[in-house]
């Protein structure tokens, strides 16, 4: 048995629009019914997830990025930072050095290596972090400034903070970008099990896989979601017969669930099919986890 | 005073490049010897990131007193190069070089 | 020669189906290059042939030589990124969390690190079944996205049209707004942005049109699926209205998208009534390409 407090679940996929935010939200407020659980939106360049949960605004916080500031009263123009700089942040252009604020690592080579102590790092706003209460529900939204290209700095950030404050939510939700790249990586990394949502197409399959892979490496159990069962072909299914991959459910495709989705409604207390699959989806995780805190989780029936 | 521009092409009547980071090429014009000279910023073009730093280090190592371009070069590039006392002049869209320097002699683009 | 991006904001609005359709009507007037790295999928239905294949490094990997090392713990003390632990009784460095920013290299006493190019992926030049050039590429897991992939295949993609004298370049973009979006705008002619009537994708959008704005570059819209949500469908036609968007074409949803995928056919290789909404929106899109 796991004798954790808290179970820490990741929402993921390969492609885009299979599904995520309409798991992950109906999945929160349907848990949030019965345990304190948290809901983390991590797709920090387009967050949806507050769309559909609308709690209070409890808190807003800025989040920061270190970067450089040059210190012309110290500087020597040696020229070392422009040398230790590696992704071309910081550039000596003749008595003037440059810092690229959207180039920057936060590595602080530049900073620690300069000889003059020239270049103090400085906080630099790059993302703002909101906490939403829904009764139960808590829902944290990291959300990237426009014109900042670096989701991971945020990502990492939003992570600190769940730790450091909602640590006591039984259930923690972790709503996670699209893809396979480090954005991904960075939002999965404390998680005890990731699902992976998908859609019976070729495309979903495609991405499916390179999903699956990308878990793997991480070394994270996977269950799959099945979205929109019902279209396409059964080449999802056969791969994860072939695979060993538990599908934990599959949500039927109905045109009701992309009309409540367009108005920004949850859907799992209107229609049963969707209720249904999220019992599935608990009693696949009961089988599969170990934890005390969803043993004890009684499956809601019922609308 | 030697001006430079932001160009898609090689010669006078070549198009300003409305980009910086990743302009085709740099053309100087010496208003003095009345000549053109080239500086091909190829090698930019596939950099994701640090193009405008490139090309801004570029501008640097050539010094132009003027730069006339389309968008213009993003805030922090704008501030190394006005440091470098260069005058930097934008919305010179769609002219051919000799248009976009009738332009700024008659004071119509707009300066940053 | 007109470089059309395609991009959505929102992942699932069709935005790949759309730009492979639209490719395809293109036929041989076109270079196409899938920007959309990232778990790509356009190849699925262009059926490129994979006939060059380039590895792609981008950035660099720190690497201890453990004969060298002395285990001083330095390099681990100065990582920001927590890439070097000690493990196993040794300092290794992990490849997933290291951002290749070289400090623990300058600072190791005995010279035991070095810095290597690290391999991100492969660039693929294909010819694709309507016989024309596709540049696309794969991206290895968990490698960074910088949009330096992105832009290696955009530029390929602009080589291959001037040398073979074609006139559009279009360009499958990437979802979200961060570097491989902005990777993906540099340089475009015209923007098409598709979108879907729900919250999600109108909060997306905006998002991502502010993005678009900076660049000054003109930008047109398709309305995917508009029959889910007719009154979503016309606040993003008001939206449009607003920022001076083109309203290319609204397209009904349609099961016949899916069909033609599993078939692996875009929508206007089949008898599907949607085919003439996308004829008339490339040809929209030519007509207001031009104009610039």
């Amino acid at each position: 048995m796991i004798k954790k407090e808290n179970l820490k679940i990741a929402i993921a996929s390969g492609k885009g629009g299979t599904g995520k935010t309409l798991l992950s939200t109906n999945l929160a407020a349907f848990l949030s019914e019965r345990e304190s659980t948290l809901l983390v939106d991590l797709d920090v360049e387009e967050p949806n997830d507050s769309l559909f949960i609308k709690g209070n605004l409890i808190r807003k916080t800025e989040q920061h990025k270190m970067i450089p500031q040059w210190d012309e009263s110290k500087c020597t123009l040696c020229g070392e930072c422009t040398k230790n700089c590696k992704f071309h942040a910081v550039v000596q252009m003749g008595k003037f050095i440059a810092v690229f604020k959207e180039l920057c690592h936060s590595c602080y080579a530049c900073s620690e290596l300069c000889p003059a102590k020239a270049l103090p790092m400085h906080p630099y706003k790059m993302g703002e972090t909101a906490e939403y209460s829904y009764n139960n529900l808590k829902l944290i939204e990291s959300r990237l400034m426009i014109g900042e290209e670096q989701a991971v700095p945020l990502i990492h950030k939003t992570h600190k903070l769940v730790e450091e404050n909602f640590s006591n939510s039984i259930f923690q939700l972790f709503d996670c970008p699209p893809g396979t790249s480090c954005p991904v990586i960075a939002a999965t990394e404390n998680a005890d099990f990731v699902i992976l949502v998908t859609e019976p197409t070729p495309f979903g399959l495609h991405d499916l896989k390179l999903a699956v892979e990308t878990m793997r490496k991480l070394h994270k159990p996977i269950g799959v979601v099945i979205n929109r069962s019902g279209i396409g072909n059964d080449d999802v299914e056969n791969y994860c017969k072939t695979e060993q991959i538990d599908i934990l459910t599959k949500i039927p495709f109905d045109k009701n669930i992309a009309s409540c989705y367009s108005k920004g409604e949850l859907v799992y207390n209107k229609l049963e099919s969707v209720k249904h699959s999220l019992n599935e989806i608990l009693d696949s995780l009961k089988n599969k986890i170990p934890c005390q805190s969803l043993q004890g989780f009684e499956t809601l029936k019922g609308i | 005073m030697r001006i430079a521009f932001t160009s898609t092409g090689k010669s006078w009547d070549s198009i300003i490049d409305s980009r910086f980071g990743r302009t085709e090429y740099i053309v100087i014009f010496d208003e003095e010897t009345k000549t053109l000279e080239l500086v091909d910023n190829s090698a930019v073009k596939n950099e994701a990131h640090g193009a405008g730093t490139a090309t801004a280090q570029k501008m640097y190592e050539v010094k132009p007193d003027v730069l006339i371009t389309g968008n213009g070069p993003g805030e922090t590039a704008a501030t190394a190069l006005k440091n470098l006392n260069m005058k930097i002049y934008v919305d010179a869209h769609n002219l051919t070089l000799e248009q976009a320097y009738e332009s700024y002699r008659n004071g119509a683009l707009k300066e940053i | 020669m007109k470089e059309i991006v395609v991009l959505s904001g929102k992942g699932g609005t069709g935005k790949t189906s759309i730009t492979a359709s639209l490719a395809v009507l293109a036929g041989s007037e076109a270079v196409v290059a899938d920007c959309d790295v990232d778990a790509a999928n356009m190849h699925l239905l262009m059926q490129p042939d994979f006939a060059v294949a380039s590895q792609f490094y981008s950035g660099e990997l720190a690497e201890i030589n453990q004969n060298i090392c002395t285990q001083c713990g330095l390099c681990s003390n100065v990582c920001r990124f927590d890439a070097i632990p000690f493990q196993n009784n040794k300092y290794t460095v992990n490849p997933l969390a290291c951002e290749g920013c070289g400090y623990c290299q300058k600072v190791c006493p005995t010279e035991a690190i070095s810095m290597k190019k690290r391999k991100s992926g492969y660039v693929y030049i294909s010819n694709t079944k309507v016989n024309s050039t596709m540049v696309h590429a794969r991206l290895d897991i968990g490698a960074e996205n910088s949009g330096k992939l992105v832009a290696k295949v955009k530029s390929k993609a602009k080589e291959l049209a001037e040398h073979q004298n074609k006139y559009f370049v279009i360009v499958d973009g990437s979802p979200g707004i961060g570097c491989p979006v902005v990777s993906s705008l540099s340089g475009a002619s015209y923007v098409v942005l598709v979108t879907e009537p729900t919250v999600s994708g109108l909060h997306d959008l905006e998002r991502i049109y502010s993005v678009i704005k900076r660049f000054r570059i003109k930008a047109g819209c398709i309305i995917n699926k508009h029959d889910i949500n007719p009154q979503k469908t016309e606040e993003i036609i008001e939206f449009l209205n607003r920022e001076n968007i083109v309203h290319l074409v609204s397209i009904p949803y349609d099961i016949a998208f899916t069909e033609a995928m599993t078939q692996a056919k875009t929508i206007v290789e089949t008898s599907s009534r949607i085919s003439q909404k996308l004829i008339d929106a490339w040809n929209k899109i030519k007509e207001e390409a031009a104009k610039n």
